[in-house]
């Protein structure tokens, strides 16, 4: 089963849905034979996409709308956010090649800045899922979800057999152990795996949380975290600025939590664009980088213990 | 329409006027643009939209969208005058008690969808257009915009996606006062040759006075202008329309006159109804 496949057996069995696309088929190919006059291709049109999609809306449907993510979420951000989320309209967006899945397109097509912008605005959900198998488990509850939501389209292979039972704002607690908490979104939680294997071998404890829905966040969860392990790292294929990394402190901050986080995020740059291997490594976002970093801080917070 | 309709319709119009010049006390309102579309607005809701306080969920019923949505003032007055709008609230007028603000929104009862935010709307009628096609319907989806409006990108997004959809039961209404908010239009940013942009988009197009209740019946019997074609109806209108000192002045956008100047308005408005500028 794969997202088409999954999102054409949710669309044939219920007339509310249309699937749109401001041209932009690659996930979704085989759909307009399937479905007829519910799919739209409105062209390279993002913003008419989006208005058309409140229209919709409007008449009861559920419009599922597919475009590159930067695009759907920058192009089309006042109609995204006037239309669907003024409107509080069922429209659920689906980005494209978001963050480093854009790997050798250039700063032009990195979505990289999507969840910051979606997660201001009232109404807005989001799911990242960690790959396909996971995009499936959730599609169907964000599917029918009242609210607009934003999905980070993922179609990666899954490193691990995800957990089945999946709740909006709740995360999924993929180990549970005590000196650090890795908490991640989207496509990158391939390396936070890997990440956490290569610490569980030196000895390390790893709390992994696959965080699902960044919006609504699993407050519980990050606070159970901050208070239970020693180091929370914030990883995410996304600028510093208004992503996990501000999510999770905002709710820390307002909870009144102290934590040693360590943020693995692009501090205020755009990635260089190859292909997806290739940025990973010369952005230090591979397993054994992202272990190595972990590591070191860990290392370092109990050299600071010994000495005081 | 025989010469009673045209008379009610003739002073429905002046008592919306009214509503608009009261409106513009106290904060006040885009009262230019307002008085220009305000016979469009009072002409659909009698006469071509088939939407009442009785049938305001029914998917069957015709669709109105105010795309400059800062002419609302026009639209409250008429949705009181047909009895869609509870008179009451146009006393809330941007009070906080109330939602009855400088632009559009649900909560006022005939009101399809928020609008302000200009090229939009557009493309959430289309959206609509698209389906009550798609379930066979045949009911109307018209959308008032205005000319300034037309600078924005998204609305010839919009026409080719109509055009491409062949909505033929959409229908666009230009209220071409020939003004932006601060300049005329093609002082700034030309429009014309307008009917040939339009026809260029795969559009049906047609022109008409737009204060004129005569020629707009007329105009709308044709609907639509072309088969399979969304339709365009260029509507030639006058910034201010009905108050002579407020007519054609690039300097009166927002405007928030006072108590006394209301009545001066008022007064101006009704010696002005002897000219008759409901005639093109």
């Amino acid at each position: 089963m794969n997202y088409e496949n999954a999102l054409k057996e949710i669309t044939l069995a219920d007339e509310r849905y249309v699937v749109m696309t401001a041209e932009n088929r690659a996930a979704i190919r085989n759909l307009p034979s399937v479905l007829g006059d519910r799919f739209i291709d409105t062209g390279i049109t993002e913003q008419a996409m989006i208005g058309a999609a409140a229209g919709l809306a409007l008449r009861g449907r559920v419009p599922v709308a597919h475009a590159l993510a930067t695009f759907l979420t920058l192009r089309a951000f006042e109609f995204v956010r006037t239309d669907a989320g003024i409107g509080n309209l069922p429209i659920k967006l689906v980005g494209g090649v978001p963050g480093f899945l854009s790997d050798a397109n250039g700063p032009t097509h990195q979505a990289v800045e999507d969840v910051a912008l979606m997660r201001v605005i009232p109404n807005m959900y989001i799911f990242c899922p960690a790959d396909e198998q996971d995009l499936l488990i959730g599609l169907h509850q964000v599917l029918e979800s009242p609210n607009p939501f934003y999905i980070r389209h993922n179609a990666l292979s899954p490193v691990v057999e995800h957990d089945p039972d999946f709740e909006i704002g709740k995360a999924e607690v993929v180990s549970n152990g005590t000196d650090v908490s890795i908490l991640v979104y989207g496509m990158l939680f391939a390396q936070a795996y890997e990440a956490k294997n290569l610490l569980e071998a030196q000895g390390k404890s790893v709390r992994l949380l696959n965080l699902r829905t960044v919006k609504p966040i699993d407050e519980a969860a990050v606070l159970r975290a901050a208070r239970e392990t020693r180091l929370v790292v914030t990883l995410e294929d996304h600028f510093l600025t208004g992503g996990l990394f501000s999510i999770v402190s905002e709710v820390l901050v307002r909870r009144q939590v102290t934590a040693n986080v360590l943020p693995l995020a692009l501090v205020d740059r755009w990635f260089r664009p190859a292909l997806l291997g290739d940025v990973l490594a010369y952005e230090g976002f591979t397993g054994p980088q992202i272990a190595e970093k972990i590591s070191r801080k860990l290392n370092g917070q109990a050299e600071k213990k010994r000495r005081l | 329409m025989n010469g009673k309709d045209l008379a009610q319709l003739e002073e429905m119009a002046i008592r919306v006027r009214e509503h608009i010049i009261h409106m513009s006390v106290n904060g006040g309102c885009f009262i230019g643009a307002a008085l220009s579309c305000a016979d469009l607005v009072v002409y659909l809701y009698t006469r071509f939209l088939n939407v009442t306080r009785h049938n305001l969920n029914d998917p069957l019923r015709d669709y109105f969208f105010l795309s400059k949505g800062h002419a609302v003032p026009a639209l409250y007055g008429t949705l009181v005058e047909v009895d869609l709008l509870a008179r009451d609230r146009l006393k809330n007028h941007l009070k906080s008690c109330d939602s009855v603000y400088w632009h559009p929104n649900r909560s006022i009862p005939g009101v399809e969808f928020h609008s302000g935010s200009l090229g939009h709307q557009l493309s959430v009628a289309v959206g609509v257009a698209m389906d009550c096609k798609l379930r066979g319907q045949t009911n109307k989806v018209v959308v008032i915009m205005g000319d300034g409006e037309l600078n924005e990108g998204s609305n010839w997004e919009a026409f080719l996606v109509a055009s491409a959809y062949r909505l033929d039961n959409l229908v666009v209404v230009v209220d071409r006062n020939e003004f932006q908010a601060n300049v005329r239009t093609e002082e700034l940013i030309p429009l014309e040759p307008l009917s040939e942009k339009f026809e260029a988009f795969g559009c049906g197009v047609s022109h008409v006075g737009g204060h004129c209740f005569l020629g707009l019946d007329e105009t709308f019997a044709g609907l639509p202008f072309a088969a399979g074609s969304p339709s365009v109806v260029i509507a030639h209108t006058v910034r201010g329309r009905g108050l002579p000192s407020l007519e054609k002045r690039a300097d009166r956008w927002l405007c928030n006159f006072s108590q006394e100047q209301i009545e001066q308005l008022l007064e101006e408005l009704h010696d002005n109804t002897d000219r008759n500028w409901n005639e093109q």
